[in-house]
């Protein structure tokens, strides 16, 4: 068998994932997770909050969540069948810093926890921000 | 002395016994199928320690304690001690060794070391360069995790082709003395790499590497797959079986039969959600030790060929779009000496 040969029989011995499990069950916590949100923002403008600090309060009480049951060692468990459904939320973002942040604690404070905590979500803000920056760009070059 | 017969394969010349063994785990082991069979098992998988590396090095230290207990002897009557592990510069292994003041020799075979290790005891032993020789091996899931992918809460779903790292060590004594389980031939692997990129993958990435070093020993031995009551691989799981028994079949050198592997033994794949099966230095050295070498030295299994497979890359090489080069060493294990083959 050739190189070749054997990716090709590699690439067929491998299992699917469990795609008609995992989207259906992404979509409902990912929407969970969203119906919760919404339920903090409205809670939060009916006791008088202005919009923008409402939002706000949405999504910081869904990262102090996501951390707390990061720290509790919950997290990974409702991921694990969640999938992106906690994921792509602002919950995922919170636990992809919380627990390298857990995990290099043991390496100290400044080269372990403080440098560590990026290495999952520094990608996201690099390429997140610039791409902002570059939308920022176009949208005053096209006058808008 | 052993000598090489064919360009592979090395012959141990006199009787080389592995005289003592014992395997540790921790509790997602002993709830395993295998987990009555282990020696030691903590259900702490920190072992009482503040970090995941220092709790692999009490983890090997303690087996290698263990193994040399029951061979009778203390850790002064131990000439070299062979060891290895996953973690960078083999700290599993350095930090364990520290106090037991052993001559030590650190090696790297990724998850082959349990047989790059005691393939060396047995030339150690067998050329009469040490009277009795060490060979330990560890990995921790925890420790293994931290360095190689993910850190341990962080939420995300495991690829189906995934392995689970084994939270376990292994470890035999050697020596020249009469007794099952001896050390016959060895085989030193090869370094095969056919392509394979997917880290998630590593089954399909080290079953080439077995199958090269199966034919290198068949070729050198005369044999055929159908003389050994057993093959044993390391931690190819189910995807590198798979893959092991179609380049096999295809060379008609069919191991179905009688090929196992330590991946697919030690863990329950699917009620412990091990996805393809159990990996790391810990998985072919925990199931050697607790599972194969009591029945061949009770005469259960007469002839084992064990083969521990290990792929050789780094999280840098993968980064940098490296293929995973494989490498399986193969020891021929038996329950008689085979001097009495010479006798007929």
């Amino acid at each position: 068998m050739t190189a070749k040969e054997y990716q090709s029989a590699a690439g067929k011995a491998i299992p699917h994932s469990k795609a008609a499990r995992n989207i259906p069950t992404a979509f409902v916590v990912g929407g969970l997770l969203c119906v919760i949100g919404q339920a903090i923002i409205d809670l939060a403008l009916f006791y008088g909050l202005e919009k923008d600090v409402a939002s706000a309060c949405g999504s910081i009480s869904l990262i102090i969540l996501s951390a707390l049951l990061t720290g509790f060692n919950v997290y990974d468990n409702i991921a694990k069948y969640a999938g992106a459904g906690t994921l792509v939320p602002i919950t995922g973002f919170a636990n992809s810093m919380v627990s390298p942040a857990m995990e290099f604690k043991s390496e100290g404070y400044i080269l372990g926890l403080g440098a560590k905590m990026f290495s999952i979500a520094g990608p996201v803000l690099v390429y997140g921000i610039s791409a902002s920056v570059i939308y920022g760009l176009i949208l005053v070059l096209m006058g808008g | 002395m052993a000598v090489r017969i064919g360009r592979y394969t090395l012959k141990l010349d006199r009787p080389t016994s592995i005289i003592g063994y014992a395997a540790a785990g921790s509790r997602k082991e002993a709830k395993g199928p295998l987990g009555k069979f282990f020696d030691y098992i903590d259900e702490d998988s920190t072992f009482g320690e503040k970090t995941w590396e220092k709790a692999e090095s009490t983890l090997q230290k303690c087996v290698i304690n263990k193994a040399i207990k029951k061979a009778g002897v203390t850790p002064g009557d131990i000439d070299v001690l062979l060891a290895g592990d996953l973690l960078n510069q083999c700290i599993g292994s350095t930090y364990g060794a520290r106090q037991m003041g052993i001559p030590y020799v650190g090696l790297y075979g990724a998850c082959s070391t349990m047989a790059e290790s005691l393939l060396l005891a047995a030339l150690f032993t067998d050329c009469g360069l040490a009277s009795r020789c060490v060979a330990a091996t560890s990995s921790h899931f925890c420790s293994a995790e931290r360095q190689f992918r993910f850190p341990l809460e962080y939420g995300g779903q495991r690829t189906p082709t995934a392995q689970w790292t084994v939270t376990g060590a292994g470890a035999c004594v050697t020596a020249l003395q009469s007794g099952a389980p001896y050390v016959r031939e060895v085989t030193i692997g090869t370094i095969e790499d056919y392509g394979i990129c997917d880290i998630n993958n590593m089954g399909a990435a080290m079953a080439p590497a077995a199958y090269a070093t199966l034919l290198h020993y068949f070729n050198d031995t005369g044999t055929r797959p159908e003389d050994f009551d057993l093959i044993l691989t390391g931690d190819l799981g189910m995807i590198g079986t798979q893959l092991l028994h179609q380049l096999m079949d295809e060379a008609k050198l069919s191991i179905t039969a009688n090929h196992k592997d330590c991946g697919l033994l030690i863990y329950d794949r699917l009620e412990q959600d091990v996805h393809a099966g159990g990996s790391g230095c810990g998985c072919a050295a925990s199931v050697l030790c607790a599972y194969i070498l009591p029945q061949l030295q009770e005469g259960l299994l007469k002839d084992v060929l064990f083969l521990a497979t290990g792929a050789m890359m780094s999280p840098t090489s993968v980064q940098q779009g490296e293929s995973i080069p494989g490498i399986a060493h193969l020891l021929h294990l038996s329950h008689t000496d085979g001097k009495e083959d010479n006798i007929c």
